[in-house]
């Protein structure tokens, strides 16, 4: 019954992609751009689209949820409702009506990271369509993430700068938020000025971190190096393999 | 939800997790790590490098004779997508100081120190978005030597061991003693790093550190570093012209053998344009959807290892391309995140790797390739692991220890993206053990490079996973994020300079010709052009019927007809 070798890929004994249509077990019928295709039932949307012989160019980036390449607008047959997700994550279902949304068009403000402060002026100088907000939650709905993207809009006003970073830690930039809100807010790219903001002015400084960077620059290391360099392969093992382990 | 028939496992593993708790509490190692010995012999007997058609030797080019990873020596082996002829070098379509192929994180550092160090203006030509990068879907870490127990020599020694000391020891110097300096770097960029209460940085274990020296952002380091870049990048734009969805193609040299820039291709429009510029790097990164030997991979969509074949083309030397890294955890249910990354930051935390009986077979901490070969020695000679309803093979990946060690919520607070990634289907991971297995995850090797970033070819620069010798044939977690970093700075730093004093002579693309008859000489016979751009998932019945346009590949053929494993199984 074991399918895979020593020492082999570890692949499935039925793969939709490599063993033909014939293969697979069940499919459903889904609209891709409006198109008609039969694709297997447990497929990603994303899976669904290059089944059907699509060769993605836009809209795939890193396929395991973390680029926002593949967000994806869908609606699913007697549902008025306009649902989102990210195409590598989100399975097809049958009647599903879908086109991706590889781009949203958005302008990244520009700034001078040091000359910004973390405080709400920061945010109504570079992102003043923040304050549109009519606090309607659209943007949490749409948000295939699940962050509850109103909350660091409403930080953002705040100039709660701690909890904007906090809230918008996990977001991909996919776009979904900003395609679907009616105060044309960009959310992601106000979020990553905030997280910027955070990471330069707001954290608490490592003092050993500073200590070691002077060590390395005042080459306290050197004399050490200069002895593991030199050593043979044998002397480098035994020295590697009798050092301790915190 | 796990199907029915895994319950009996499943109940195992809920047995055997009082008695592995205590274990894992005590300050010894849960299992015994292997010595140098044991380490040797599960690597030969189930490496899958080890396996007699995993190599071959190369026929042509600066590496000829040597073996390689046989899906590596195909890729060498290919068509150039040009002619010399073809092309009209006398009116450059771009110029500029330093041409970048590549928009990831070695890319976007290179681009700013350039700028900082040496007023240098860049050009990033980049296949996808900017940031459709492996370095965006790095998860758990990077190590930097940054504790009070530790040492930029104690990462080093780590690092080489981890290598089987056959690393480049200026690169691993350059590596271990400019990671703490890379930690402040990101920092002062905005990057948000996990600490501690005292502000100091949180440091957990990876496999084969000494010390705990892996830095993170919860489970999303490389998309917090990678947006901090890029962004940082987008300030810019006066000093920093970005093109995406315009990957290189081929690199250009001069008449003096320098590298004097690329031929980009517009994924768009299909036209070719040629850049001039004074120096350039290659920060292409790696070569996971080649899908070596049939794995799944944990990369991303573009990593077909185009810098490897246009650097090979003009004559640049690799090292160690016979050397291929498995993630020892890979999802390997459900089928729809087969391949799929678990980072090893679950294992640093204390989550164990067991078989189908629940219990522990090896030190969760062993360097990658050995606890790779050890899951798989575990499956198909011990019979200890659990088989997924399409047939793949896995051993379970018990994660509820977690909280059960740090305290309720550290899973929620530090593996987001993980709680996410199997939420979806129903598999809460604080309640539930992850199956994995090991999944295509690095190139080991790559351009052989000095610690300036320099080759063999002036003017041709690398950095970041393009490369190879850093990290000898098994690099350590946290090393690659550190990697680019390190490597993406000090390119941009050497290429910088060097971009200052250069004069190019004419340039020329005849060693496109040179190789091409190099392949005909040596009785190379292949359909492959390369770069492959993207790999094809399209079922087989749909590329037959995907015909090549006048039923010739050469020149100009669209991406949809360049497919390594199409030749191979034709072959």
């Amino acid at each position: 019954m074991t399918s895979v070798s020593a020492g082999i890929a570890n692949s499935p004994t039925t793969s939709a992609a490599d063993g033909g249509r014939e293969a697979a077990e069940r499919l459903i019928t889904v609209y891709i751009m409006g198109k008609a295709y039969e694709v297997p039932a447990e497929a990603t949307i994303m899976g669904a689209i290059e089944y059907a012989g699509h060769q993605i160019i836009r809209g795939a980036g890193c396929r395991e949820g973390y680029c926002g390449a593949c967000a994806t607008l869908y609606r699913l047959p007697g549902d008025y409702k306009i649902r989102t997700g990210l195409a590598c994550m989100t399975l097809v279902e049958d009647g599903m009506t879908l086109a991706q949304i590889p781009s949203v068009p958005a302008e990244k403000a520009i700034y001078d990271i040091e000359k910004l402060r973390p405080n709400v002026s920061a945010i109504q100088q570079m992102y003043p369509t923040v304050f549109r907000c009519v606090a309607c939650g659209t943007c949490t709905k749409s948000c295939p993430q699940g962050l509850q993207v109103m909350d660091y809009v409403q930080a953002a006003k705040r100039g709660d700068i701690a909890a904007v970073m906090d809230l918008s830690f996990d977001c991909v930039v996919c776009g979904l938020c900003m395609l679907r809100c009616p105060a044309e807010i960009t959310q992601p790219l106000m979020a990553i000025l905030a997280k910027r903001l955070y990471g330069r002015y707001l954290r608490k400084d490592s003092p050993e971190l500073a200590e070691r960077v002077k060590a390395v620059e005042e080459g306290v290391y050197e004399a050490e190096y200069a002895e593991l360099m030199a050593m043979g392969r044998e002397a480098l093992s035994e020295r590697y393999y009798a050092r301790d382990s915190e | 939800m796990y199907p029915e028939y895994m319950e009996e496992s499943l109940r195992k593993v809920v047995q055997t997790r009082a008695a592995r708790l205590e274990l894992a509490r005590k300050s010894v190692p849960v299992y015994p790590p292997m010595n140098a010995e044991e380490r040797r012999r599960v690597l030969e007997d189930f490496h899958p490098d080890y396996k007699p058609d995993a190599l071959r030797p190369v026929r042509v080019g600066p590496n000829k004779g040597e073996k390689l990873t046989t899906e590596v020596a195909d890729l060498l082996e290919s068509h150039s997508w040009l002619r010399s002829e073809q092309v009209n070098l006398d009116k450059p379509d771009f110029e500029t100081d330093l041409l970048i192929i590549g928009g990831g994180g070695a890319g976007c550092n290179a681009a700013l120190i350039a700028m900082q160090q040496h007023g240098i203006r860049s050009l990033i030509a980049t296949k996808l978005r900017m940031g459709d990068a492996n370095t965006m879907m790095s998860q758990g870490g990077m190590q930097a030597a940054v504790s009070r127990t530790d040492s930029p020599t104690k990462h080093y020694l780590d690092a080489i061991g981890g290598g089987h000391f056959e690393n480049k020891p200026e690169l691993v110097k350059a590596l271990t003693e400019d990671g703490p300096g890379v930690v402040k770097w990101l920092e002062d960029l905005g990057v948000v790093w996990d600490k501690e209460e005292d502000g100091s940085i949180q440091v957990l274990h990876g496999g084969g550190t000494s010390r705990k020296r892996m830095v993170s952002c919860r489970d999303y380091t490389g998309a917090m570093i990678m947006r901090t870049l890029m962004d940082e990048v987008r300030n810019h734009p006066d000093m920093i012209t970005i093109k995406e969805f315009m990957p290189a193609v081929e690199l250009i040299m001069d008449d003096e053998g320098r590298c004097a820039g690329a031929v980009l291709y517009s994924m768009d429009s299909e036209e070719f344009f040629t850049v001039k510029a004074k120096s350039t790097l290659i920060a292409t990164g790696g070569y996971g959807r080649l899908h070596i030997r049939g794995f799944d991979t944990t990369n991303h969509y573009g990593a077909t290892g185009d810098g490897l074949v246009m650097a090979y083309r003009a004559g640049a030397k690799l090292m160690y391309m016979d050397s291929v890294q498995y993630h020892p955890t890979g999802a390997s249910f459900p089928e729809q995140i087969a391949g799929f990354l678990i980072t090893e930051k679950i294992r640093g935390a204390g989550g164990q790797p067991l078989n189908k009986d629940g219990e522990l077979f090896v030190f969760p901490r062993e360097p990658r390739d050995i606890e790779a070969s050890a899951i798989i020695r575990e499956c198909v000679q011990n019979g200890g692991g659990i088989e997924t309803p399409s047939g793949r093979l896995g051993v379970w990946l018990d994660s509820p220890l977690i909280d059960m060690l740090h305290g309720e919520g550290y899973v929620a607070h530090q593996f987001p993206a993980m709680y996410r990634q199997y939420i979806r289907y129903g598999i809460d991971i604080n309640k539930l053990p992850m199956l994995i297995y090991p999944s295509l995850h690095y190139q080991n090797g790559g351009v052989e490079i000095n610690e300036r970033c320099e080759t063999n070819i002036p003017g041709l620069y690398v950095a970041g996973e393009a490369t190879g010798g850093l990290h000898g044939r098994n690099r350590l977690m946290g090393n690659s994020v550190l990697d680019y970093n390190v490597f993406g700075r000090r390119a941009g730093k050497s290429a910088g300079a060097y971009a200052k004093t250069v004069k190019l002579g004419k340039l020329s693309l005849a060693h496109l010709d040179n190789y091409e008859k190099e392949l005909a000489n040596s009785g190379v016979q292949t359909n492959l052009v390369a770069p492959i751009l993207l790999p094809s998932y399209a079922p087989k019945d749909v590329r037959k019927r995907q015909l090549v346009r006048g039923g010739n590949v050469l020149p100009g053929a669209s991406v949809v007809h360049n497919r390594l494993q199409e030749e191979r199984s034709d072959a």
